[in-house]
């Protein structure tokens, strides 16, 4: 199980390395996905697979009986996985709110933040080469 | 029973915690929430000095949450290191909420500025708090939504591209900071920062526990901006509005340092001999290419975040060495660092006001216009550069000294020479926005008059207070580095406080 739960996680890293690597906003986002399971999976392996009985301490007893499941890799990963749903959730959101405002899901060809004319050698040229949208803000800006 | 000691240790979090639901609760009702939020800055100004004057008497104070004994119980813990973050954390919370009032604050207020900024500071205080990894990682992860959040306010083409490249890099090393955790725990079976410090010596598997220090470096250095880790905070910081861009330039790196020093100055310090020549070696090459990124570019804000990178490496001269003097000089650049930098993009918000731009092509003749500009811009500016007797002299003075005391000249030379560089950048600043004669097509500016220039100018004069305090009045400054300098450097007092259930 140990063996299988190792090559797994090798896997979904694989696959994760893979997709992170893509240029389009889907695929990275379905890496961070895979990269976040693999992450849970080193956790889970790392508690090591004692057994499957609920780590529950039977009346009198003072420690768990033998077979029973280690309780603490799966309170960290319940919150892992809480938080990684949250953080898709606004990944989506972002990449959809991209595609929406720039037409772009490719990440080669959102260069809004950081203009093809930079750094530039004089201030001139850099005050040209600055998207016109971070213009414009300012410009509406004043204008209200 | 709470004493009194588990309260000034739970308060930093609980306030924000409090104030971020409070302020999401009251959606829509505007001033209620500026209410709160000031309420909540001021309170945990309190708390935060408290807590300061709590670890100066007692030295490393620790807390067990819900009396579940160490390790396995959820611990916080202070030392000083700690406290005084907290307590630049809260000044900051403070100064940015202040500001925040002077321009555009209506709609920024409806996109949810009051929950999410003290959402930010709850993680904050969190991570400096946590007193073992796997919270520190959730409360990096609180951090993070929220500067999601705060970076995407405006919803420009600009923000959105930005935002992409910030939430896809830091979600990747929060992921691998995870995996790292997973492994660590598989390694010893604690999580527990005392308890590993204390356990790692005897693991026999020195290759997996390198590994696993290395998987934290480059989470932690991701976070902190490092060379060659660094470059969504140059694509994404300029694009924030000048309040968001402050606490995020204040803070968010910071938390990163923060992080590796305590990870690599307690917990691994017994286990990994390499470590200081990597984290050397980044540091050099994190000064450098922060300074050149920042000569290169023409915006203020371009120009100023390079500058975050390329001090993080002075901070990084201290851990390298480790010597109980390199140590206090980080913890006293940090301090600051986090003053200076937030006031310095302060300050810019105030010059796009008056000058209508952040491009250097546009501004000038500010001086003749406005001199307390300039001078509320000097300040910070010449003590990012080290010149005396401003903070950052003291900072550089000290990071250096202790290079040369240790043997490493060439860091110290490094430091030097990139301290040049900066005054070159505040210089080029300084020289076209100031001093040139405004040019023919400037862009009409707003007047900076009345309540804006109150709103905006009294945080930056009041950091600026702070610089001037720090560099003029020095000696208990100074001390209170040198104390917590020898707290991390011998690492006994954090291990006895939290494991030997000292209140």
């Amino acid at each position: 199980m140990q063996l299988l739960l190792a090559i797994l996680f090798g896997v979904l890293l694989t696959a994760a390395t893979w997709l992170l690597l893509a240029r389009s906003l889907p695929r990275m986002i379905l890496g961070l996905l895979l990269l976040g399971n693999a992450a849970n999976l080193a956790i889970f392996a790392g508690g090591r697979v004692l057994g499957t009985a609920p780590p529950l301490v039977a009346p009198g007893a003072q420690a768990l009986a033998a077979g029973a499941a280690n309780p603490l890799p799966q309170a960290l990963v319940l919150t892992a996985i809480v938080i990684s749903l949250g953080l898709m959730a606004f990944a989506l959101v972002l990449a959809w709110a991209t595609h929406e405002a720039t037409g772009e899901l490719d990440a080669e060809a959102l260069r809004d933040s950081e203009p093809p004319g930079l750094p530039a050698t004089d201030p001139v040229a850099a005050a040209a080469a600055e998207p016109a949208s971070a213009m414009a803000a300012v410009a509406s800006r004043r204008a209200a | 029973m709470a004493s009194r000691t588990d309260w000034l240790l739970i308060l930093p979090i609980l306030v924000p915690m409090l104030a971020c639901a409070l302020s999401a609760a009251l959606w829509g009702r505007v001033r209620a929430q500026r209410a709160v939020t000031f309420v909540a800055a001021a309170a945990l100004l309190v708390a935060a000095g408290l807590l300061v004057a709590r670890v100066m008497e007692r030295g490393v104070v620790a807390s067990q949450m819900g009396d579940w004994p160490a390790p396995f119980g959820i611990t916080l813990v202070a030392d000083l290191l700690a406290a005084a973050m907290v307590a630049i954390t809260a000044i900051m919370y403070a100064a940015t909420a202040v500001y925040a009032q002077a321009e555009d604050s209506a709609q920024r207020e409806a996109e949810g500025w009051h929950p999410l900024l003290a959402a930010l500071v709850m993680g904050v205080c969190g991570a400096f708090l946590a007193g073992d990894l796997f919270n520190l990682y959730v409360w990096f992860e609180v951090m993070l939504i929220a500067s999601f959040g705060l970076l995407v306010m405006g919803g420009g083409r600009e923000q959105l591209d930005a935002a992409v490249k910030y939430v896809m890099l830091n979600l990747v090393a929060t992921t691998v900071f995870l995996i790292a955790v997973g492994l660590l725990h598989g390694l010893t079976g604690t999580l527990n920062m005392a308890d590993l410090a204390r356990k790692l010596p005897g693991v026999e598997n020195e290759g997996a526990v390198g590994a696993v220090a290395f998987l934290l470096l480059a989470a932690f250095g991701a976070k902190a901006a490092v060379f060659p880790l660094f470059f969504w905070l140059p694509a994404a910081y300029h694009t924030a509005a000048a309040p968001v861009a402050a606490i995020f330039a204040a803070l968010l790196t910071k938390v990163g340092v923060y992080a590796m020093i305590r990870v690599f100055g307690l917990v691994f310090a017994g286990s990994t001999e390499w470590m200081p020549w990597i984290v050397g070696g980044v540091a050099a090459a994190t000064m450098v290419t922060g300074v050149l990124g920042a000569a290169a570019h023409w915006d203020i804000r371009r120009i100023l975040s390079f500058h975050i990178i390329s001090q993080i490496g002075y901070m990084l001269v201290g851990l390298a060495l480790a010597t109980p003097l390199a140590l206090a000089g980080a913890v006293i650049y940090i301090l600051h660092h986090i003053v200076v930098k937030a006031n310095l993009f302060l300050v810019a918000g105030a010059i796009r006001r008056a000058g209508g731009s952040y491009s250097l092509a546009h501004l000038g003749g500010l001086w003749k216009r406005d001199p307390w500009l300039g001078i509320l811009f000097a300040i910070p500016a010449l003590s990012l550069a080290g010149l005396p007797p401003l903070s950052g002299f003291w900072g550089k003075f000290v990071v250096v000294q202790s290079g040369f005391e240790a043997g490493a000249f060439w860091l110290s030379a490094v430091a030097l020479a990139v301290g040049i560089l900066t005054l070159y950048s505040m210089l080029k600043i300084w020289l076209e926005a100031f001093w040139k004669a405004a040019p023919a097509d400037a862009p009409p500016a707003l007047a900076l008059t009345g309540t804006t220039r109150a709103l905006m100018l009294a945080p930056v004069a009041a950091l600026g207070l702070v610089t001037l305090t720090i560099g003029l009045w020095t000696e208990p400054f100074a001390a209170f580095a040198m104390a917590a300098g020898e707290q991390l450097a011998s690492r006994d007092a954090y291990i006895a406080a939290v494991l030997g259930g000292t209140r």
